[in-house]
């Protein structure tokens, strides 16, 4: 569940803070600070977050990082993290050469 | 008749925050205009307006949905991350549409044939043209349609990015908000009733909900013959950049084009795809990415090795004569429609949100909009 459903409300201006530079998605290389700053901007879910960011899009589809973007939402949101909504598990498992997904077919 | 919250009246509301929805409350709001944004889901954007493979072409088009087409390259894409102040990683590069046998050439040739009539820069170029364009070619092409102008962006930045600005601009969206009917005031489209009990009051009301347009409009009187058709998506893990140009196939095997990010995305059809189980989770089937994986590599032997990421799907709103619906409903004033983009709505979109917001407006429209009109199906006999 998402608990945000109204988007005009208003957080203020975005203002930096010193941790703003942690890296918090390291696949695709993307920090605390461009994640509230994208918040500011209305990305109030974690999936919201992931389109804009690409965080949780890199190699480990966001095993790493899921849970510390959805924690950032919800403090900047003053949320739990279980109401920063869902994030959707996708084939293939783990990542695999596209010639062996290509080979699904018997005796090819 | 319940009455309405202040809070919740606007001069427009529109249902859906896709692509469409989210760009019309871009241009209303930028006229100054106070304008309301349901979305059913709890996502901003979380149909095919996020899910698709990111194409802004030209050719291929319907004669009448190639000048809305050409009028958004032209005027509107170029600008669109200065206007939007974030980068929609828009790349025009062209668009190779490839062919390997001579069936192929002949599809291609019809294709080249309508782009021209309709003033677009498209030709036909040999195997060996397309291989100078895109060097990683499979020698197996013999043949493309080539046209220079077209290209690709981001969707997921396109879509975020008009509802980033409007919402900068005042518009207010509210997500989880399903819309139950359109209620009339004195025989005009005024109310928008949610399921859990929400009344929303406009002039005007669009309906830009994709396939879920349909059974609002119905509830009116008003049917647009159109089904739900499951798209598919993968991406590849990133390289360094090969090359910028989108691509397609005569078969239609896949489509796709390299990121800004480095990663391919490639979007295809395993011929099953109309017949998937609907599901809200939008599930893909086990068999299409195989199937896009041997399309890409027939054409694009260098890529096989790449790591497959992520695949996705999307529902598409394919309407029976595959152009869409962008139109004032004559019988219900104050309603416009504008759905059954049939897959290839992202291309045009720009385009149809400037559209919506001069017809919300009541202004003349930019672009002739006859060939979209919600009254144009007939039945065969």
């Amino acid at each position: 569940m998402a608990k945000i459903s109204d988007r005009s409300i208003n957080l203020g201006s975005f203002i930096k803070r010193e941790d703003d530079s942690i890296v918090i998605c390291r696949c695709e290389e993307i920090t605390k600070g461009e994640i509230r700053e994208a918040i500011y901007a209305g990305m109030f879910t974690f999936q919201e977050v992931k389109k804009f960011l690409r965080t949780g899009m890199g190699l480990c589809q966001g095993q790493t990082c899921e849970k510390l973007v959805k924690n950032i939402i919800a403090e900047e949101l003053n949320i739990s993290p279980l109401e920063t909504g869902a994030a959707k598990g996708r084939a293939p498992m783990r990542p695999i050469p596209m010639r062996i997904l290509a080979n699904d077919k018997e005796g090819s | 008749m319940a009455s309405v919250n202040i809070k919740n009246k606007a001069d427009i509301v529109i249902i859906g925050s896709g692509v469409i929805g989210n760009a019309a409350a871009y241009y209303l709001s930028k006229a100054g205009k106070k304008v309301i944004v349901l979305e059913k889901e709890d996502n901003i954007g979380d149909g095919g307006s996020t899910r698709n493979g990111g194409g802004v072409r030209q050719s291929g088009r319907h004669p009448a949905e190639l000048k809305l087409a050409m009028y958004a390259v032209k005027n509107l894409w170029p600008n669109l991350s200065e206007e939007l102040g974030e980068d929609v990683e828009y790349y025009q590069e062209g668009n190779l549409r490839l062919g390997k046998t001579k069936e192929h050439l002949k599809i291609l040739e019809e294709i080249v044939e309508s782009g021209k009539k309709g003033g677009l820069d498209l030709g036909m170029i040999s195997g060996e043209e397309a291989r100078e364009i895109n060097p990683y070619l499979s020698d197996e092409v013999i043949g493309a349609s080539w046209c220079p102008t077209d290209g690709h962006a981001n969707p997921l930045k396109v879509t975020l990015s008009y509802y980033k600005k409007a919402r900068e601009l005042g518009a207010r969206f509210i997500t989880a908000q399903n819309v139950k009917r359109i209620g009339k005031v004195r025989g005009s489209a005024r109310k928008v009733i949610t399921k859990n009990g929400s009344v929303f009051e406009g002039d005007k009301i669009i309906l830009a909900a994709g396939y879920g347009s349909r059974s609002i409009a119905q509830k009116i009187g008003i049917d647009i013959p159109m089904k739900q058709v499951l798209l598919e998506v993968l991406v590849t893990e990133p390289r360094p950049p090969m090359f910028y140009q989108m691509l397609g196939t005569a078969a239609a095997d896949f489509y796709g084009h390299q990121s800004k990010h480095g990663s391919f995305v490639f979007g295809g059809t395993s011929g099953m795809d109309a017949y998937a189980v609907e599901d809200e989770n939008n599930p893909t089937l086990s068999k299409t990415a195989p199937s896009i994986c041997r399309g890409i590599i027939k054409y694009f032997p260098v890529l096989q090795d790449l790591n497959i990421i992520r695949t996705w799907g999307g529902y598409i709103d394919d309407c029976t004569d595959h152009i869409p619906v962008i139109s004032n409903v004559e019988e219900v004033p104050g309603l416009i429609i504008a759905c059954a983009f049939s897959g290839h709505g992202f291309g045009i979109s720009p385009a149809v949100g400037l559209l919506l917001s001069e017809m919300a407006l009541e202004k003349k429209t930019t672009l002739d909009i006859k060939p979209f009109h919600y009254d144009r199906f007939k039945t065969k006999i």
